[in-house]
């Protein structure tokens, strides 16, 4: 894991301090709100519905046990007892105040976190596959790159301005878990038949109001290249971006009236002139970066491990678990523990302190202290050996945190919604708690198998209900909330955007249609192997309109 | 008789620490929206705007806004849903904001 | 308004010259980019140099082969949230622009480190803040992450690492 040094330390103290002079003039009243509230936004800081919310920072949602223990440490002194992983791998509390942000931003610093971009108009917290440096597929571990770009963005004096906020993905393996074709740009990491490692960049892509897939821009950039190519990415957005509608202010929108090969010229033309940019320096700093990514000291184990082997035949719920919840690792005789944080009823993405204290315990004792989030909002323990899974899946369960649902239909992403979001039209999170009980039985969500559903609360499409295979968007007509659902979406290597199936529903109403849908489909499927997905870009909607609409 | 009353109320949100607010008669801010302060006419819903802006100038809450309300028997409604959740807490966390503690009005946020 | 510059608040010399306005024997004036293109002749053979108000939606291109007659440009921030000018001054440094580059508009304390290092030298400020709130704000933080900047001021801590890794 990245560490910080002496500068890095003093970097964030520095902002910190920075943040607390903002604030306190703003608590004077010599800022205006107008005035602050970018201020704050840049360190991550809303005003939602009930009280100030914070996002704090999880670069490319890897943290560690200690780390995650400063975090439930924040929950119980400056919330309310818990926080809530969200999609882009970081962690928002919901109870917080203003006069003490700058408290809780210094204690978070002593652990090297921060809320640095978080929100505004600016590059955002960049995100990376969560299984990073540990699954089997990949080509290299995104995460030096990742860093790199964490502190190429941070406080970009070029770029803290920009049109609209701008996430960028980066992925080191050919299967998509990062969502790179629906991001502002989306970095895939590529090996020419010399061996030389490079990147993909994709741009224009995204979800909320217009959503889109991104285009390949450059097909193979060198990595030596990358920052010089990213700033003239981000210069032609910077100049030429709508500032005249919020709505159509995000790079897709530029891309789309431009048209990519326009979008292209622009940027080539303006990478060409980039000649100030110290490749040296940069190839220094991604090296330094690197060393701290090192392949932790595995031990040299067998593929197989008797003592699982024996668990998972004599402990039938371990089984299932482990069918869903546990990945193939890179080395022989580990596991990736992908731990749902979707338990039958709850409040997706919710954890409590103890849950967090549990989950760093964890790390310690069996993960090389590693923690990953997931965009799902799950969080993840990368590298437990095989031999250690039935003790971690033991402690999990005594925690509500062993639900064997990862990638089925209990494992429901879902915003705060209008509970507690002031931008949301509807509520989510009651829809997602629904669902759950009416999917409850774990044995039916192994039957039916992958499905993602996905729930957004207002066109914002924070639930990234667009790229769910059933995506759910709560809108609101006269003070009364409803629900649209969508087919099809994906945000995987092969991404698409769902469409609308039908008219909406009222809340009361989804849980039947979901049911109705997922019924449809197993009637439909071809085996179990035919996936919800498989089945819908087949033979398309109109077998689920049929069911969904037809008069009863 | 049950007679129902319905206006409009001004809140907004304490500055110092986010809580959600309401302008009460005596133009103090209350945390309860059963305290609000509650305009039956144009007239003085104009006069409650004035309030509003004098507060947001003086830092007390970072907005204010009106919002329609109905009153019965001394409690106070929010008509809007999103209002409701402001005025009581979230729905999917009853242990959580005003209505635990005993500021949430005489409606959860579903009624 | 006042001009600060090199931490100090200056009296501004500039004249600004309305579009119809006869152009003055003498003295410094600052042009609209319309008036820069009609008039360049008569307005760089004079005694006083010349400054260009210049647009967020022109490319810094447009002016290249006035740069050498060029002793000021001004660039906009319509609000200060509106970010256009931060590229138009890297982009105007990289032509290798190097007279005053001035900020005008919504300029405010809390931005003047990131005008600073992205080539701005001078700022066109309101009375509302005390020098002390510009200055503390242009040195609130110390280092930076990017290698950009124009004379930087800031510490780039890549450079700092390697100083340290190499033992220099």
């Amino acid at each position: 894991m990245y560490r910080y040094d002496e500068f890095d330390h003093r970097f964030v103290s520095e902002r910190v301090a920075q943040f607390r002079d903002q604030a306190a003039r703003r608590l004077s009243g010599e800022l205006t709100e107008d005035e602050f509230k970018p201020l704050r936004l840049m360190n991550g800081l809303y005003l939602q519905l009930h009280a100030y919310m914070l996002r704090v920072a999880i670069p490319y949602g890897t943290l560690s046990g200690k780390q995650m223990r400063k975090l439930a440490d924040v929950a119980d002194k400056y919330d309310r007892g818990y926080g809530h992983f969200t999609t882009r791998q970081n962690i928002q509390y919901n109870w917080i105040k203003l006069e003490e942000t700058a408290d809780l931003l210094q204690e978070l610093s002593e652990v090297e976190m921060h809320a640095i971009q978080t929100s505004g108009n600016c590059i955002r917290n960049v995100t990376t596959d969560h299984w990073a440096g540990a699954a089997a597929d990949e080509l290299a571990d995104p995460r030096p790159v990742a860093e790199l770009l964490r502190q190429w963005s941070t406080l970009h004096p070029e770029f803290s301005f920009l049109p609209r906020k701008f996430k960028i993905a980066v992925t080191g393996a050919p299967n998509d878990r990062a969502a790179v074709k629906v991001h502002d740009i989306g970095l895939r990491m590529h090996q020419n038949d010399a061996g030389e490692r490079g990147w993909e960049v994709i741009v224009g892509g995204g979800l909320g109001r217009t959503p889109l897939i991104g285009y390949t821009v450059r097909e193979f950039l060198p990595e030596t290249q990358l920052l010089s190519y990213l700033e003239a990415i981000m210069r032609v957005y910077n100049l030429h971006g709508r500032r005249d509608n919020k709505y159509k202010a995000r790079i897709k929108i530029l891309v789309h009236e431009l048209g990519e090969e326009n979008f292209r010229a622009e940027v080539e033309a303006e990478f060409a002139r980039q000649k100030e940019l110290d490749v040296e320096v940069e190839s220094r700093e991604l090296e330094r970066i690197s060393n701290y990514f090192a392949e932790p000291a595995f031990e040299t184990l067998p593929r197989l491990s008797t003592g699982y082997e024996a668990a998972r035949a004599g402990d039938p719920a371990f089984a299932q678990w482990v069918r869903s919840n546990i990945a193939a690792h890179r080395k022989d005789g580990y596991a990736i523990v992908n731990i749902s944080l979707k338990p039958e009823g709850g409040i997706p993405g919710d954890a409590t302190s103890e849950q967090m204290r549990t989950v760093a315990d964890l790390a310690e004792r069996f993960s090389v202290e590693e923690i990953r989030v997931s965009h799902h909002q799950n969080l993840v323990l990368p590298h437990v050996k095989l031999d250690d899974l039935h003790e971690v899946w033991k402690v999990l369960a005594a925690n509500g945190l062993a639900s064997a649902n990862i990638g089925k239909a209990g494992d429901i992403i879902a915003c705060p919604g209008l509970d507690y979001c002031t931008l949301a039209t509807a509520r989510s999170i009651p829809i997602a708690q629904t669902i759950s009980r009416r999917f409850a039985d774990l044995n039916r969500q192994h039957e039916i198998g992958p499905l993602r559903i996905n729930i957004s609360g207002c066109i914002n499409a924070c639930g990234h209900h667009h790229v769910a295979h059933i995506g759910i968007l709560g809108l609101e007509k006269k003070g009364v909330e409803y629900y649209q659902i969508t087919l099809g979406g994906s945000s995987a290597t092969d991404a698409s955007i769902g469409t609308i199936l039908g008219p909406g529903f009222s809340g009361d109403k989804v849980p039947d249609a979901i049911e109705t849908i997922v019924n449809t489909y197993l009637n439909l499927r071809q085996g179990g192997d035919d996936s919800f997905l498989d089945v819908v870009r087949r033979l398309g909607h109109q077998p689920f309109k049929e069911a969904l609409y037809a008069p009863a | 008789m049950n007679a129902i009353e319905t206006g409009k109320a001004l809140t907004g949100n304490r500055l110092s620490d986010g809580e959600v607010v309401f302008l009460t008669r005596s133009g103090a801010w209350s945390v309860s929206i059963d305290e609000a302060v509650i305009a039956l006419e144009p007239q003085s819903e104009a006069a409650l705007e004035r309030r509003g802006e004098q507060a947001v100038a003086h830092n007390v809450v970072t907005e204010a806004y009106l919002i329609g309300v109905e009153r019965s028997q001394g409690r106070v409604r929010a008509l809007h849903i999103r209002e409701r959740i402001r005025a009581t807490g979230p729905s999917v966390r009853l242990d959580l904001g005003k209505q635990s503690q005993g500021t949430g009005g005489g409606f959860a946020p579903q009624s | 308004m006042p001009l600060l510059k090199d931490n100090d608040f200056i009296d501004d010399t500039w004249q600004r010259l309305d579009d119809g306005a006869a152009i003055p024997a003498t003295g410094d004036i600052l042009v609209s980019l319309a008036r820069l293109l009609a008039d360049f002749g008569k307005l760089s053979n004079r005694d006083g140099r010349l400054g260009v108000e210049f647009p967020n939606e022109e490319r810094p291109g447009v002016l290249e082969s006035f740069l050498p007659d060029l002793s000021l440009i001004a660039l906009t921030f319509p609000k200060f949230a509106d970010g256009r000018a931060y590229s138009q001054a890297r982009q105007l440094r990289q032509l290798g622009y190097d007279g005053e580059l001035r900020a005008i508009g919504d300029v405010l304390p809390d931005q003047l480190s990131f005008m600073l290092e992205t080539g701005f030298d001078a700022f066109e400020v309101t009375e509302r803040f005390p020098e002390e709130a510009w200055e503390q704000a242009a040195s609130s933080i110390s280092l930076t992450y990017q290698s950009a900047a124009y004379q930087p001021r800031r510490l780039h801590v890549w450079r700092l690492r390697w100083a340290r890794d190499e033992g220099v």
